[in-house]
């Protein structure tokens, strides 16, 4: 038991350090990204190719001047971009990161908590995000943040049902609401995305609407909203809701990984006749790099596509999305009843 | 089969997160300069005199958003417990749902029919 729990706190701040840096290094490449396909060169004066930027930044966001509006709700302005952290960080429990390790006998199961109700957990944690943002751009008594905040929580909302909905079908195909039975039955069967393509692709488009990423960057909106629901926000708060926003791209990009894309399993894993640790390394790796494959299509989209007007995107989560979503929920029960 | 204790990481995770944003936020109020003003308080506004508060009435479209929203999720909720259970049932549960689903639409319909879902409008 003892081995047990010193084995998951291991587990949790590892888990914690690797999503910290992953997000961190997401600003990097975003910006890298951007300057590749715009033709420029990115940054590249803080160490070696600009690596150390990620580090500068934070550090000028610790020491910027901390600014709260005299009109705003004090606490309330402070619990917004700490609520909407603190969500983010909270749905990589249930992800199963990569097979088993065997050490000294003892099974260790790379997954922070294998509980029943996975799926139920990341949609319930990442609905609790909503409030961050929504307390946030109230908290500031200012007409943009307002604006931007119930632009965002209409959308997240709005695409959460849809979202809802074609994740059923996974769990239809699956018979279970656990991660790792997910996972696993991709391991023995065939990935996800071949049973269920119309499915990931609501999905897809629903994950980049939940983290409030381009084309659905409404809340944002730099051009009209001023910055949305963080225009009042400075220093390291509105450093947590940048911060917060390159998490859920990453988590977003494992729950990708995992529903559709077989999560740490790489064909012909069982036939290599490696030891344990070997393959959970090995699938650690590869879990590892669809998720920055994920993060990379995030970001070759943004620098693709333009941004949605507010009405078209309300159109697309409730016109097509939601009836398109039940159509293949429909869809996928009767045809998996009669083969 | 989970028992209450499967659930204890979650604490652990959730002790680890709150100690990160709580110290963050805290010294970064430490670190930082403060310099206050009565102009310097005010709320951001393009360069003009902000007018009034910001509470005022905004567009009824985004609370019929979540009023629908609020509907709809209960009843996409009670597809979860059917999706586990989905193969065992067949087709008895199945038809089952298919009428579920039917209620689901008709109520779709009628909230597309009512105009609740036009946003250039």
């Amino acid at each position: 038991m003892t081995l047990a729990l010193i084995a998951k706190i291991i587990l949790v701040v590892a888990i914690f350090v690797l999503t910290l840096a992953v997000a961190a290094y997401s600003t990097y490449l975003e910006r890298k990204v951007a300057a590749f396909l715009q033709d420029r060169l990115g940054p590249d004066r803080a160490g070696p190719w600009g690596l150390l930027q990620p580090l500068a930044d934070g550090v000028k966001m610790f020491t910027k001047e901390e600014f709260i509006p005299a009109a705003s709700e004090k606490f309330l302005f402070i619990l917004g971009p700490g609520l909407f952290i603190l969500t983010a960080l909270m749905t990589s429990a249930v992800i199963p990161w990569g097979p088993a390790l065997v050490i000294a006998g003892e099974v260790i199961a790379l997954q922070v908590a294998d509980i029943d109700i996975g799926v139920l957990y990341v949609l319930g944690v990442v609905s609790v995000g909503v409030y961050g943002i929504m307390i946030g751009g109230w908290a500031s008594n200012n007409k943009y943040s307002l604006l931007g905040a119930v632009r965002a929580s209409s959308q997240m909302i709005s695409y959460e049902l849809a979202m809802g909905i074609s994740v059923i079908t996974i769990v239809m195909i699956t018979g279970s609401l656990s991660l790792n039975e997910i996972v696993g039955q991709q391991a023995q069967g065939t990935w996800n995305v071949l049973k269920q393509p119309l499915g990931f692709l609501i999905f897809l488009v629903c994950a980049f609407a939940e983290t409030n990423r381009a084309p659905f960057d409404l809340p944002e909106c730099e051009t009209e909203l001023v910055g949305g629901y963080h225009t009042e926000y400075s220093s390291m708060k509105l450093g947590l809701f940048l911060f917060a926003e390159y998490m859920n791209m990453f988590i977003s990009s494992a729950m990708i990984a995992t529903l559709y894309f077989g999560g740490w399993h790489f064909p012909y894993m069982d036939k290599l006749g490696l030891g344990p640790n070997t393959l959970a390394f090995l699938g650690f790796t590869v879990f590892f790099l669809k998720i920055v494959f994920f993060i990379f299509f995030y970001m070759w989209v943004r620098w693709t596509l333009p941004r949605f007007r507010y009405d078209q995107l309300m159109h697309l989560g409730w016109k097509v999305l939601i009836p398109l979503a039940l159509l293949n929920m429909l869809a996928t029960g009767a045809f998996s009843l009669l083969f | 089969m989970n028992t209450p204790s499967s659930y204890l990481p979650i604490i652990i995770q959730l002790l680890v997160a709150l100690g990160f944003v709580i110290t963050t936020l805290v010294a970064s109020h430490l670190i930082g300069p403060k310099r206050k003003g009565n102009k310097k308080d005010e709320a951001f506004e393009c360069g003009i005199d902000g007018v009034g508060n910001a509470r005022v009435p905004f567009s009824i479209k985004y609370f019929m958003t979540a009023i629908l929203f609020v509907l709809f999720d209960v009843e996409v909720v009670f597809f979860y417990p059917y999706a586990v259970n989905f193969k065992e049932m067949g087709w008895h549960g199945f038809a089952a749902v298919s009428i579920f689903v039917g209620f689901f639409l008709i109520g779709f319909a009628y909230v597309y029919k009512r105009g609740a879902l036009e946003w250039d409008k």
